[in-house]
C-alpha cells in the first residue's frame, strides 16, 4: 500500500513538474550582430486607437550609431506598461537600421508611454519612449465628432484630403492639445462655447454654436476627448482633491 | 500486502475509550453531524465574492465619501437578468461600483472596484456579459472570465469590443469605427462571394466589389499579364483586394492558358475610328494626357501609388500605376469610349470623350508601365492539356464564386457559412498547436495566414494589415447566436439597401453616367457626392443646366469633383427636367418665397447677420477679395444656383434636409432666416458663366 502511494506520488510530481516546465521554455532572443548609441522614433508615434486595438500603423524606430548613421543588426526591446501588446517585442533592427512594431494598446483610455530599449557593447542601455493615446468609448465617439465637426478649424494640420481652413480665419481657432489654455478651462465653459458658440464667453463669433446640432452626451464626449489629447495633460480637479 | 496494524491500534483505542457507551457514541455522531452541517456555510464565507464585498466596504471607509458609497452598497448576489438577451449577469457581485461616479480614477482604484467608463447604455441595468461576454451566472472570478470545462465563453479581449454592438446594432455607429470597418472590408473584399453571411431578417450580406468578368478577358489583357497577376496580384496594384493563391508556375501557366482560351470576343466592340485616333497616337503630348486625365477627374475614383509609395486616389475603381502593362490599347480604347460596351454593370461613368481625347488617354495611360511585372514571364504556348487542367483548377479554387467565367457555374456555398461565426463552440474548431483556445484568436489567425492551418486549405492569402485584421474579425464577432436569435425590438436595423432605379430616358442616362458611383438618389449610390433625392428643390433650373455642360467648383478646397461627361444639350434637358421634376421635397413648396424683389432694408440687415451674429465667413465665401472659408460650399453665385425657399428652410434645419450635413442648426429666428435669405439671393456672382453659355 504505502508503496503504491510512493509511487504515485513520484508519477503525479513528475507530471507536474513536466506541466511545469513545458510552459516555461520562452521564445529565444535573437543575437545582435551590431551595436547602436542612439534610438530615434522614424514613425507611429502620438497615434490615436480604441482600446485593446492595433494601432493603424506599426512603430517604427531607427538605431544609430554615434555619427547619426544606420545601424543593422541591432538589438531593440521594446516594453510597455500593462496590456499593451508588441507584434514582435523583441528583434535586429533591419538593414536600414530600422525595426517596426505593431502595438496594441491596453483596455484602459489614457495616455500609454512605450519604451523602446537598445545597449552599446559595454551593456549600456539607450531609451527611447514614445507616446500613444487609447481612446476609450466615450473618447472613440469625441475624436469620431472632432473630425467630422472641429478638425476643419481646430486642427492647423492641412492634407489634401482634408483641407484645414485654420489658417484662413483671422481669429486663430484653439487646436485641441493645447492643454495650457483649454486645461484652465471647466467643462462647464467648454459645453457653454460648443452650445452657444465663442460670443457666450466673449470670444470670436467665427465659432458657431452646435447645441442644435449636438446632443448633450455629444458635447461631452467630445470635451473628454479634448481633456485626453490636450498637452500638457489634463488633471481632473476632483482626483486632485482625493489625492490630498 | 502486510497487515495494517496502525489502524487496529487505533480502532481498539476508539472501541476502549469513545464509544464505550450510548452516550459517548451519540455524542460523537452529533459532534460530526455539526461539523458537516458546518461546511457549506463555512464554504460560502470563504466564497470570492464575498472576500472582493469585504475588500471594498474595507475600501471605500478610506474614501472622502465613503458614507454615500456605504449607502449606494447592497451585499449579497446581484443579479440582473435580461430574459429576451438571455442574460443572467452576476458581475456585479464583485464589480460592485460599476456605476459610481466618484470611482472612475484607474490610478487610485483597483479593480474589480472601479466605475464603468462611460458608454451609451447604463451598465446598471445592462450588465457586464452583454458586450464583454464571459459567463455571468458565474460567482468565481475564474469560472466568470476564463475557459473552464463546463463554460466555455471567456471574456472577449478589449480588442474586439465593438463586435458585441454589432449584435443588435446592424447600422453603423458614431462609436464603433472598427465595427464599421470590419463589415465595410467584408464586402469590400468580397469574403461573401464564397462566404454566405445570413441576416436574422433573412437577407445575407452582399459584396460591394465589383471582380471583374473574365468571359472576354483575351480582349483587354494578355496571358503574361494574367500569369503574373495570378502570381501576385499585389506585385501589380499594392492596394489590390484579389487575394493570393499562392499559385505553382504549372498552375499559374495553366489557368492562364484556360482563360485565355475560354474567352470569347465581345460583340459589340466598335473598332476605332478611322484616322484620327491613330494619329494623335503617333505624337502623344503626355502633358495633355495628364491635363485631361487630371481635368476629368479619373483621381476621384482611380489611385496611383507615387514614388513615396503611396496610393494616392479613390478607391471606387482599380489602381492604375501600372496599366499600361496590363491593357491592350484597342481594348483600352474601346472602354473609354465607352466602358458600358465591355461590362454593363461597371460604375464607370461612360464619359462621352471625343476620339482625340480617347486617344490622347490611351497614350497616358499606356505610358504608365513597369518592366519589372512581365521580364521574367515566359510562357509557350499552351497544349491542350495544360488548357485541360486550368479548367480543373478554375473550378476547384471556385474563382467562379467571384468572377463570372463561360462555362464554369457560381458554386454555391463555397466555403463555410459564417452566420454565426461568433458563437462557434470550441470543441468545433481545429486550433493549432501551441494556439490559445479562443474563438477570436482563431478567426484572426485563420484571417492572417489561412494556409497555416493545412496546405491543402484553399483560402487564399489577403494581404491585410493587421489593423483590418482586427476588423474584420470584430465584424465576424458580432454574428453571434444571440445577435441571431434576438427578438427584432431589441436590433437596430441598418438602412434598407435600396434598388431605386430612375424611369424612362433620364433614368437610361443616370445609369450610362454611373452618378450612383459617387451620389446617393433615395437611399442608393455612394457618398463621395451630394445626395441628389431633393436637387429639384435645392437649385435653379439654368443652373443645372449650366452645371452638368461645365460643372463649376462650388469646394475649392475638394480634390474629388464631378467631371465634365461632354453631354449633349438634349441629354442635359432630358436629365434637367426629371431632375428638376422627380426630385422634390415634401417638406415644402419651393416656390413659397420670392427669387428677388427683396427690400434693401432686408438684405442689409441678411448682410449683417451673415458677417456678424452668425459669421458664416468662417466657413463660406462671399466676397473673393475679403472671405477665407473653405469649409462649406463658394456663395459668391448662389442666388443664381440655390432656390430661395430651399435657403430659407436650410438655414432653419439644415439636418432636416440633409441629414449628417455638418452646416449646424443655429435655431434661427425666422425673421433672420429670412433676412439672410434675402441676403444671400442677391448673391448672383460675376455672370462667367452666362457668358461662357
Amino acid at each position: 500500500m504505502t508503496r503504491r502511494w510512493r509511487t504515485f506520488l513520484l508519477v503525479s510530481l513528475a507530471l507536474a513538474s513536466a506541466g511545469c516546465t513545458r510552459k516555461a521554455g520562452p521564445a529565444a532572443t535573437p543575437q545582435p550582430t551590431a551595436f547602436g548609441a542612439a534610438l530615434v522614433e522614424s514613425s507611429g508615434g502620438k497615434q490615436m486607437g480604441a482600446i485593446g486595438t492595433v494601432l493603424a500603423q506599426p512603430v517604427v524606430i531607427q538605431v544609430n550609431d554615434e555619427q547619426g548613421s544606420a545601424v543593422a543588426g541591432a538589438l531593440v526591446k521594446f516594453s510597455g506598461p500593462a496590456g499593451v501588446i508588441f507584434d514582435p517585442a523583441v528583434g535586429l533592427s533591419d538593414s536600414s537600421g530600422q525595426f517596426s512594431t505593431n502595438v496594441a494598446l491596453g483596455s484602459v483610455a489614457g495616455r500609454y508611454q512605450v519604451t523602446a530599449r537598445t545597449s552599446t557593447k559595454a551593456q549600456k542601455s539607450f531609451e527611447l519612449k514614445i507616446e500613444e493615446i487609447a481612446l476609450g468609448y466615450q473618447e472613440q465617439v469625441g475624436f469620431q465628432l472632432n473630425n467630422k465637426y472641429c478638425s476643419r478649424c481646430h486642427d492647423p494640420e492641412s492634407t489634401p484630403e482634408q483641407v484645414s481652413n485654420y489658417d484662413n480665419l483671422e481669429v486663430k481657432p484653439h487646436p485641441f492639445t493645447e492643454g495650457d489654455t483649454l486645461n484652465k478651462m471647466t467643462a462647464d465653459d467648454l459645453t457653454a462655447i460648443v452650445s452657444h458658440g465663442g460670443p457666450a464667453l466673449n470670444k470670436s463669433a467665427l465659432m458657431p454654436a452646435y447645441g442644435y446640432t449636438l446632443s448633450k452626451t455629444e458635447i461631452d464626449a467630445l470635451i473628454s476627448y479634448i481633456r485626453l489629447i490636450s498637452d500638457p495633460p489634463y488633471h481632473a480637479p476632483e482626483a486632485v482633491s482625493t489625492k490630498r | 500486502m502486510s497487515a495494517p496494524r496502525p489502524f487496529d491500534r487505533i480502532g481498539g483505542w476508539l472501541r476502549r475509550n469513545v464509544l464505550a457507551s450510548p452516550v459517548h457514541r451519540f455524542g460523537l455522531a452529533s459532534l460530526l453531524l455539526l461539523i458537516a452541517l458546518a461546511v457549506a456555510p463555512t464554504k460560502d464565507f470563504f466564497n470570492q465574492w464575498r472576500h472582493y464585498q469585504r475588500q471594498y466596504k474595507k475600501f471605500i471607509s478610506t474614501r472622502p465619501d465613503s458614507a454615500t458609497l456605504q449607502h449606494h452598497f447592497t451585499g449579497g448576489i446581484q443579479q440582473i437578468w435580461l430574459p429576451d438577451l438571455a442574460v443572467v449577469d452576476r458581475c456585479t457581485t464583485c464589480h460592485v461600483a460599476v456605476d459610481e461616479k466618484s470611482l472612475q480614477d484607474a490610478g487610485s482604484v483597483p479593480e474589480p472596484f472601479r466605475t464603468h467608463p462611460p458608454v451609451a447604455h447604463n451598465v446598471k441595468d445592462w450588465g457586464c456579459v452583454v458586450c464583454h461576454r464571459g459567463q455571468g451566472p458565474a460567482t468565481e472570478v475564474a469560472e466568470a472570465h476564463e475557459t473552464t470545462r463546463a463554460w466555455e465563453e471567456p471574456i472577449l479581449p478589449a480588442r474586439y469590443l465593438e463586435s458585441s454592438c454589432g449584435q443588435c446594432h446592424r447600422a453603423p455607429l458614431t462609436g464603433t469605427p472598427h465595427l464599421n470597418l470590419g463589415r465595410n472590408l467584408l464586402g469590400r473584399y468580397g469574403c461573401v462571394h464564397c462566404h454566405t453571411i445570413k441576416l436574422p431578417d433573412g437577407s445575407a450580406v452582399q459584396p460591394t466589389d465589383h471582380p471583374p468578368a473574365l468571359s472576354h478577358i483575351a480582349d483587354k489583357t494578355t496571358r503574361e499579364w494574367i500569369y503574373a497577376w495570378l502570381k501576385d496580384p499585389q506585385a501589380y496594384a499594392v492596394s489590390a483586394t484579389m487575394p493570393n493563391y499562392k499559385l505553382t508556375d504549372e498552375d499559374a501557366r495553366d489557368i492562364s492558358a484556360f482563360l485565355i482560351a475560354n474567352s470569347a470576343p465581345v460583340a459589340g466592340d466598335s473598332v476605332p475610328a478611322s484616322g484620327t485616333g491613330s494619329k494623335a497616337q503617333k505624337t502623344p503630348d503626355p502633358s495633355a494626357g495628364a491635363s485631361l486625365y487630371g481635368e476629368s477627374f479619373c483621381a476621384s475614383c482611380h489611385a496611383v501609388q507615387n514614388a513615396a509609395g503611396n496610393v494616392v486616389g479613390g478607391d471606387v475603381g482599380p489602381e492604375l500605376t501600372r496599366i499600361g502593362s496590363k491593357l491592350k490599347a484597342e481594348w483600352l480604347q474601346a472602354w473609354l469610349r465607352n466602358p458600358r460596351v465591355y461590362d454593363p454593370e461597371t460604375p464607370m461613368p461612360h464619359y462621352r470623350f471625343t476620339d482625340p481625347q480617347v486617344s490622347l488617354l490611351t497614350a497616358y495611360l499606356g505610358n504608365k508601365t513597369d518592366s519589372d511585372l512581365l521580364a521574367n514571364v515566359h510562357l509557350d504556348a499552351a497544349t491542350p492539356e495544360q488548357i485541360a487542367h486550368g479548367k480543373r483548377l478554375t473550378t476547384e479554387y471556385g474563382c467562379a464564386s467571384c468572377h463570372e467565367i463561360n462555362g464554369i457555374r457560381k458554386p454555391d456555398n463555397f466555403a463555410p457559412e459564417l452566420t454565426r461565426i461568433g458563437s462557434k463552440p470550441l470543441v468545433q474548431i481545429a486550433f493549432l498547436p501551441g494556439m490559445t483556445h479562443s474563438t477570436p484568436d482563431y478567426i484572426a489567425a485563420k484571417i492572417r495566414q489561412p494556409r497555416a492551418f493545412g496546405p491543402g486549405l484553399k483560402m487564399p492569402q489577403y494581404g491585410l494589415a493587421p489593423s483590418q485584421i482586427d476588423a474584420l474579425t470584430t465584424a465576424l464577432l458580432a454574428l453571434t447566436d444571440r445577435a441571431h436569435d434576438l427578438p427584432m425590438v431589441w436590433t437596430v436595423p441598418a438602412k434598407a439597401p435600396s434598388s431605386y432605379q430612375p424611369a424612362g430616358k433620364a433614368g437610361k442616362l443616370i445609369s450610362d453616367l454611373a452618378c450612383f458611383s459617387c451620389h446617393a438618389i433615395n437611399g442608393r449610390g455612394g457618398d463621395m457626392a451630394p445626395d441628389l433625392s431633393w436637387e429639384g428643390s435645392a437649385v435653379q433650373r439654368q443652373w443645372l443646366q449650366a452645371f452638368l455642360k461645365n460643372p463649376g467648383t462650388l469646394r475649392p478646397a475638394l480634390i474629388r469633383r464631378m467631371p465634365q461627361f461632354n453631354l449633349s444639350e438634349s441629354d442635359i434637358n432630358e436629365l434637367t427636367d426629371y431632375m428638376m421634376t422627380a426630385y422634390q421635397t415634401p417638406a415644402f413648396d419651393r416656390d413659397s418665397m420670392p427669387s428677388t424683389g427683396y427690400p434693401p432694408a432686408q438684405v442689409e440687415q441678411g448682410k449683417q447677420l451673415f458677417y456678424s451674429k452668425y459669421a458664416c465667413q468662417a466657413c463660406h465665401i462671399i466676397d473673393t477679395k475679403v472671405d477665407k472659408g473653405y469649409v462649406g460650399p463658394t456663395l459668391t453665385e448662389v442666388g443664381s444656383r440655390l432656390n430661395s425657399a430651399w435657403i430659407y428652410h436650410w438655414l432653419k434645419n439644415p439636418q432636416a434636409l440633409q441629414p449628417g450635413t455638418i452646416e449646424p442648426n443655429r435655431n434661427m429666428s425666422d425673421e433672420d432666416a429670412r433676412a439672410l435669405t434675402a441676403f444671400l439671393m442677391t448673391q448672383k456672382g460675376s455672370g462667367k458663366r452666362e457668358a461662357k453659355k
